[in-house]
């Protein structure tokens, strides 16, 4: 038996696509004594990778995932192995084809070469295709294959080549010692070995390794069906692999996909047929590869029905046999992204799981990189294994979400659709009285949330115009003109909004100050009782959150930070604290939040409290506890709405008592219950305050959003010298608030863009950032108050101009929009009289 | 020539074999099912004999509800239709009890006005290994018996002479016996249990799927067993410690390797 | 007592496997004829009893020899051979042949016909009934025994042929008449073709067998291999998957479908080891292993293996063979 070294710099489970990514790209960033195992022999162990059907659509409704697809074709064209085929996405409904118009948004935000082709033309290159069946097909000429295996053993030579990688096939990890909160040993069927890192690397068997070190890596395998049939004539006759573009029949969820003389028809399109980790045959016992499990015919008949309708002359041929069916097993995770980075749970466990081949070698590079710096090059926070709250890495959880999402892999999926699955997890106190009023609930990290009430519907009636309503149907779908309406019912009058999925936080301790002065931009020396609101920057200076810190005594600040990416927050701070003096405790769950805002909302608040609460007696950026009733409530004075107001913070079994209390008293004002519509979109987008996630990531810094404050601290803090830096270079792009001018369409309705869309110029010229990103809407909103529809996008610094006017492409057709801000100048209310009166 | 071929719903095994509870059965959880190659070669037989002489492939299996896959998987490659005797617990069935239903089941197709002119078996089951039920079956049925059968070929004549299904011709079987190929001649109809090896059981068509898909299949219900099936229990080859000897990696080891040969002598001087 | 079929060559030797079959059937006779009133072993031939016959039969410590020698037997027929068979058979006791074709078919219609069950592929007999092979060999089951007459066949090298106290056989010649209705099916021609598509003989034969699976890569793929083949003057055996691919013919297949060999040595070349495979070569006296994967099965159950690419790894061997031969 080959031997193994008892000592690692880091241990990489996994010798597929990802684990081999990793290893060259960490060997390139001069990590050594690596050693990689994989319990399956080389070159093919067994896992996923070994039979992808290798194929790579560049173009993803997600940025993010889309970057990582385009870095890793550079890196499969540098080996040698990506094959250029073309690929048509083929619609059989006009519901598909207004989709496909929605994807060459896509391609055209993210810069990619698409086109809407007729039928004719997709026979031109598949001649062996029913034009009849299909109404259009969305072209991209840069779709291809690659050799992922082929790709895979290239990198894991060049680390070891390097001399600093040790490869053992064959090994399986058995055990992995956890001690003081942090990885100390790996221990394999070839002995133990010692490290402080292990990167999980393993796909399906992921949450399986993650268990031996008692950590969660949230995915499920699931079953992807794929049969391969030849040999097909019209087929043979061509050299090479790949000679015919891949075609994916997207309303039949298939895809058929040239293989030298056969043709691979793949689906997405039966029932979820979830396995568990622990299930998966062994090596010995499995007839092909492990995660090539029997194939169920039943679930592949309606397959292969659509398919002979596609492609009936080369499908209906009696001699092109299927020569091999498998329900081949992938990794399909709750929420859709990858699992990467460190676990939360235990110090130097690492995840790279949940990743397709065509993601693999951009994924090795930005594991790797962070890795090695601590954050890496492309923003890759949307698959941050730290976002996942308690609930989300529940088996049970896992299963429901999986099971709702297969079916979307190549389904129409709405910006705004809810699931169905595993709801009702977290209530907020005011739950109960939300449903009363009509709640229509949307969730967030577990929390049902109301996104509206349909109970303000009178309302509609008293804004009426102004209200801003949609008539097409994709545009209003998970939308309500009620939104608007509460709106304008909060900038009248007054709201009441349940804040309750804030994540919370207090990190205290008598270094406390040092701590999060450390941690974030703005200046934390500041006295007791005021708020801070500021971004969090990487070592790169850019984004990694932006929050609000309340100092509530010398040693003691308590930060709040949104639901969806809160735990990615505690993570972060929870890694930088010094060694002692500070500890950080989470309180979430003991605390909801209310808030109340609107010109009437100091009316409300001072008739439940004897408290001042007048604009000199409670100032804003302060917060102080004040007595409603027999309640004691923590009263912050800030806005993400824009307007006079309070967020209350209250325990969660008083919740419920201060709504009510707040609600009996607004009656006579008018206060209205508003949803978060209003709080994430209408209400900050005439604000232009920016959301993290959308105009803040790690790509972007804080001269580029505007939010650069006039003097930088003298405390040193994350990010500083890159910021620093941004500060004296002129931006690469800068972040615009723009206006519809027109929303009529071709055909006369008015349509409203939701994100996402390309932005162009005048005569639909494609503009292109300083970073070389093409320009496209981070966000956006009605702005009811205004009564404008509100874009945000990151233009070149030259198109960044008041009044300057461009085009936003949607559906296919272009839109004038008008530059209306260029910095973070409010469109409403420019001067913040609404906040400070 | 109309002809009968029965299959058997087998677990597909290639590697590692683990039992179930109850210590009488393999656990099949993990693993897909099929039928056993002979049974293929049968199935691949009768495709071609039928299709020389103008008749019509049916497939029976003794089995679970689920066998009806395998019957499917027949008619996918070929097959017309199928017939399933449902038992939950075809464990329950010895080699005499299997014979005995589908002897039942045969005279009922023929009442019926659905006689055979052949019927193929596989020489054995891959999974049972009894090499019982066709030479039973014949007995049963009084159809004279081949056993080890690769190929087929049906006589000219009376053998396709469809209207007279079932009342004679003759046909031709190959096999291979301890001094060569022995050729058979006989009477129909006959009951030929096939070995693998005469012929390359083909794949399924998408045609031939979706055929299989709405593939009549009649159903019977299996009575109880009568003989029964005598297994105690199965047991597992004990796990010998085996030490393989490592004689080295790649080209390397070439040198260590004819010394053992050498040691053997098997090298040719 | 005990009655064995045994099988002869075209030069009239005892076959190996009835030789196994005589050794099972001495050494268990005390459980096979338990209810007996012999513990004896008889043999039974049909055709020609050569003297050399008559001697193996002796050394193997047969008490009797049935000789059956007719017009009617001549050409093997099963009805006819299998009801000689049983007109001599015991009525208690044991009637068993080796797991051969021919021992499988006449030991079923022998058991039809007395109306017994018929166990298969046997390994082991004790008071608790019949243990046999199933699944290739890859399990057992054990069987409860009943009726008056246990008929089976011997799994193939489930016993090592050992000879013993020579005895002196009584030879009893029969000439049974044989019913017409057992005539209905019988060989009607033997086609002996020499390196025809149907002999098997080389492999089975063969001292050293060269075995060859999927890894070879293609039907272009063979030549390392058989130049190895050659070097050993052996035979090739594939795998199931080889035969399926069609690069090879069937009867180069090795395995529970294919040919069961006893070689003195099989090298395995890119075989995994699944267990239709491994169920044709437990009767190798010597197993090596060419593979990647050290931890296949066939490395695993090998008593030498090498880890790595068969072209690489053999093409080396042709070359060392090469260079020590000067």
């Amino acid at each position: 038996m080959a031997s193994i070294p008892t000592q690692a710099s880091v241990v990489v489970v996994g010798a597929g696509i990802v684990g081999n990514s990793l290893v060259h790209h960490l060997a390139e960033l001069g990590w050594r004594d690596i050693v990689q195992v994989d319990k399956g022999p080389l070159p093919n162990p067994g896992g996923s990778t070994g039979h992808a059907s290798n194929f790579i659509f560049p173009v993803d409704h997600s940025r993010e995932i889309t970057d990582l697809t385009l870095d890793s074709v550079r890196q499969y064209k540098e080996l040698g192995v990506f094959t250029q085929s073309g690929g048509f996405e083929v619609a059989r409904t006009q519901e598909r084809m207004q989709e496909l118009q929605r994807r060459m948004a896509s391609a055209k935000a993210w810069g990619i070469e698409s086109h809407l082709v007729t039928p004719e033309e997709v026979v031109e290159k598949v001649p062996f295709l029913d034009p009849s069946v299909i109404v259009g097909a969305f072209w991209t000429p840069t779709v291809g294959v690659v050799d992922s295996v082929g790709a895979g053993t290239m990198m894991r030579e060049s680390a070891q080549n390097k001399g600093a990688l040790t490869v053992s096939p064959n090994t399986e990890v058995t055990g992995i010692d956890v001690e003081n909160g942090a990885i100390a040993r790996v221990h394999t069927t070839k002995g133990p070995i010692e490290t402080d890192k292990i990167l999980i690397a393993c796909g399906v068997w992921s949450p399986r390794i993650a268990a031996m070190a008692g950590a969660a890596i949230p995915l499920t395998p699931a079953v992807h069906q794929m049969i391969s049939v030849g040999p097909v004539p019209q087929l043979a006759e061509q050299t090479g692999e790949i000679s015919f573009p891949i075609v994916r029949d997207m309303d039949t969820f298939c895809y058929e996909r040239q293989h030298g003389s056969d043709m691979e028809i793949g689906s997405y399109a039966h029932r979820a047929i979830l396995h568990e980790p622990d299930e998966i045959p062994s090596i010995e016992a499995a007839k092909l590869s492990p995660t090539e499990m029997p194939f169920t015919d039943d679930d592949f008949d309606p397959q292969l029905e659509q398919a002979l309708e596609l492609m009936p002359d080369v499908l209906s041929n009696p001699d092109v046999e299927i020569r091999y069916a498998i329900n081949g097993l992938l990794s399909l995770t709750p929420d859709g992204a990858p699992i990467l980075g460190e676990s939360p749970e235990v110090k130097g466990l690492w995840s790279a799981a949940a990743v397709w081949v065509k993601e693999g070698p951009g994924v090795g590079r930005a594991v790797a990189e962070w890795m090695t710096n601590g954050c890496p090059e492309v923003d890759v926070q949307g698959a941050d294994i730290a976002r996942f709250h308690p609930h989300q890495r529940t088996r049970e959880h896992v299963r429901a979400r999986t099971s709702e999402a297969f079916i979307k892999t190549y389904g129409i999926v709405h910006p705004g659709e809810q699931w169905n699955s595993d709801r009702n997890v977290r209530l907020s106190p005011m739950h109960e009285r939300e449903k009363e009023l009509g709640a229509v609930f949307f969730e967030v990290a577990g929390w049902e949330r109301p996104q509206w009430y349909e109970s303000n519907a009178p309302l509609l009636e008293e804004f009426g115009e102004r209200v801003m309503d949609r008539t097409a149907e994709w545009d209003s779908r998970w939308w309500s003109p009620i939104i608007n309406a509460e709106h304008l019912a909060l900038r009248e009058r007054a709201g009441l909004v349940d804040l309750s999925s804030f994540v919370i936080f207090d990190v205290f301790g008598p270094a406390a100050l040092d701590a999060v002065q450390s941690i974030v931009l703005a200046q934390m020396d500041v006295s007791i009782g005021r708020v801070v609101y500021t971004p969090v920057l990487d070592e790169t200076g850019g984004f990694r959150s932006d929050l609000t810190i309340m100092r509530l005594a010398h040693d003691r600040f308590r930060v709040v930070t949104g639901a969806a990416h809160g735990m990615v927050d505690v993570k972060w701070f929870a890694d930088r604290l010094p060694a002692t003096g500070t500890q950080i405790a989470e309180l979430t769950s003991s605390w909801t939040t209310i808030g109340l805002w609107g010109p009437r909302a100091r009316d409300i608040l001072s008739q439940v409290t004897n408290a001042d609460v007048s604009h000199e007696g409670f100032k804003f950026g302060t917060a102080r506890t004040i007595e409603v009733g027999s309640l004691q409530v923590l009263a912050s004075r800030i806005s993400y709405v824009g307007d006079l107001g309070w967020e209350l913070y209250i325990p969660m079994e008083s919740g419920l008592r201060l709504w009510d209390v707040l609600t009996e008293a607004g009656t006579e004002h008018g206060l209205a219950p508003v949803g978060l519509g209003v709080y994430g979109t209408t209400g900050r987008i005439e604000k232009g305050y920016r959301a993290f996630g959308a105009e803040l990531d790690s790509e972007r810094s804080v001269i580029e959003v505007g939010m650069a404050r006039p003097k930088v601290k003298s405390q040193n803090f994350v990010g500083r010298d890159a910021h620093l830096r941004h500060r004296e270079e002129d931006p690469k792009a800068i972040l615009c608030s723009l206006t519809v001018d027109d929303h009529t369409s071709a055909s006369g309705e008015k349509r409203y863009m939701l994100g996402g869309e390309p932005i162009r110029s005048q005569d639909g010229q494609p503009l292109i950032d300083g970073h070389g990103h093409h320009v496209f809407v981070t966000s956006a909103g009605s702005a009811p108050s205004l009564g404008k529809h509100v874009l945000m996008a990151f233009l070149p610094p030259a198109e960044a101009v008041l009044g300057n006017q461009l085009t936003v492409v949607y559906m296919e057709e272009a839109y004038p929009v008008t530059v209306a801000s260029i910095d973070a100048t409010p469109l409403f209310d420019p001067s913040n009289e609404s906040i400070r009166r | 020539m109309d002809i009968l071929v029965c299959i058997k719903r087998i677990p597909d095994i290639s590697g590692q074999i683990t039992l179930d509870a109850s210590g009488t059965d393999i656990d099949d959880s993990g693993l897909g099912h099929t039928t056993s190659a002979h049974e293929e070669c049968a199935v691949e037989l009768a495709i071609q004999t039928a299709a020389a002489t103008g008749g019509k492939v049916t497939v029976l299996t003794l089995g679970p509800a689920e066998a009806v896959e395998q019957l499917r998987a027949a008619v996918g490659v070929g097959a017309n239709d199928g017939i399933l005797i449902e038992t939950e617990d075809p464990g329950a069935f010895g080699p005499e009890d299997i014979a005995q239903v589908i002897g039942d089941v045969i005279r009922d197709r023929a009442e019926g006005g659905q006689s055979f002119d052949l019927v193929l078996l596989g020489n054995d089951a891959a999974d049972t290994g009894d090499f019982q039920v066709p030479i039973r079956l014949a007995y049963d049925l009084e159809y004279p018996v081949l056993t080890g059968i690769q190929t087929l070929s049906a006589s000219t004549g009376s053998g396709s002479d469809r209207s007279g299904s079932s009342g004679g011709g003759s046909i031709e079987a190959r096999g291979i016996g301890p001094a060569g190929t022995e050729i058979f001649s006989l009477e129909l109809p006959a009951v030929i249990a096939v070995q693998e090896g005469g012929v390359d059981p083909r794949y399924p068509s998408i045609t031939g799927r979706m055929k299989a898909k709405k593939a009549r299949i009649a159903e019977y219900v299996a009575p109880e067993p009568g003989a029964g099936n005598p297994r105690i229990g199965l047991e597992l080859p004990p796990d010998t410690a085996n030490e393989v000897t490592i004689l080295g990696e790649g080209p390397d080891a070439a040198g260590a390797l004819v010394d053992v040969l050498e040691e053997i002598g098997v090298i040719r001087s | 007592m005990t009655l064995v079929f045994v099988e002869t060559d075209e030069s009239g030797q005892v076959a190996l496997t009835s030789a196994e079959a005589l050794t099972f059937a001495r050494t268990n006779a005390d459980v096979l004829a338990a209810d007996s009133f012999s513990a004896g072993v008889e043999a039974a031939v049909i055709g020609a009893l050569t003297e050399a016959a008559t001697e193996q039969l002796a050394a193997l410590g047969v008490d009797r020899i049935h000789h059956l020698e007719t017009a009617d037997l001549e050409a093997y027929s099963a009805p006819a051979w299998a009801q000689a068979l049983v007109d001599i058979a015991p009525e208690t006791g044991a009637v068993l042949a080796s797991g051969t074709p021919r021992g499988m078919e006449l030991m079923t219609h022998v058991a039809v016909r007395t109306g017994e069950r018929m166990a298969a592929n046997v390994v082991a007999a004790d008071e608790e009934g019949l243990l046999r092979q199933v699944l290739g060999g890859a399990a057992f089951e054990r069987l409860q025994v009943g009726g008056d007459l246990q008929v089976l066949t011997l799994a193939g090298h489930a016993c090592n042929p050992e000879e013993t106290t020579p005895t002196t056989p009584e030879i009893f010649t029969h000439s049974p008449e044989t019913a017409a209705e057992d005539l209905r099916v019988r060989v009607v021609r033997t086609e002996v073709e020499t390196a025809d598509d149907n002999d098997t003989s080389g492999l089975t034969q063969a001292r050293a067998v060269v075995g060859a699976g999927r890894g070879v890569g293609s039907e272009n793929g063979f030549g390392e291999v058989l130049e190895l083949v050659d070097h050993l003057g052996g035979a090739l055996g594939v795998s199931r998957v080889v035969t399926g691919l069609g690069w090879r013919p069937h009867t180069e297949q090795v395995g529970q479908t294919g040919s069961r060999i006893t070689p003195d040595v099989y090298i395995a070349c890119g075989i995994s080891g699944a267990i239709q495979h491994m169920a044709g070569i437990e009767g190798a006296k010597t197993l090596i292993a060419i593979n990647t994967d050290e931890e296949s099965t066939m490395v695993q159950r090998a008593d030498y293996a090498i880890i790595g690419d068969l072209h690489e790894v053999i093409g080396a061997v042709n070359e060392e063979i090469r260079n020590r031969r000067g």
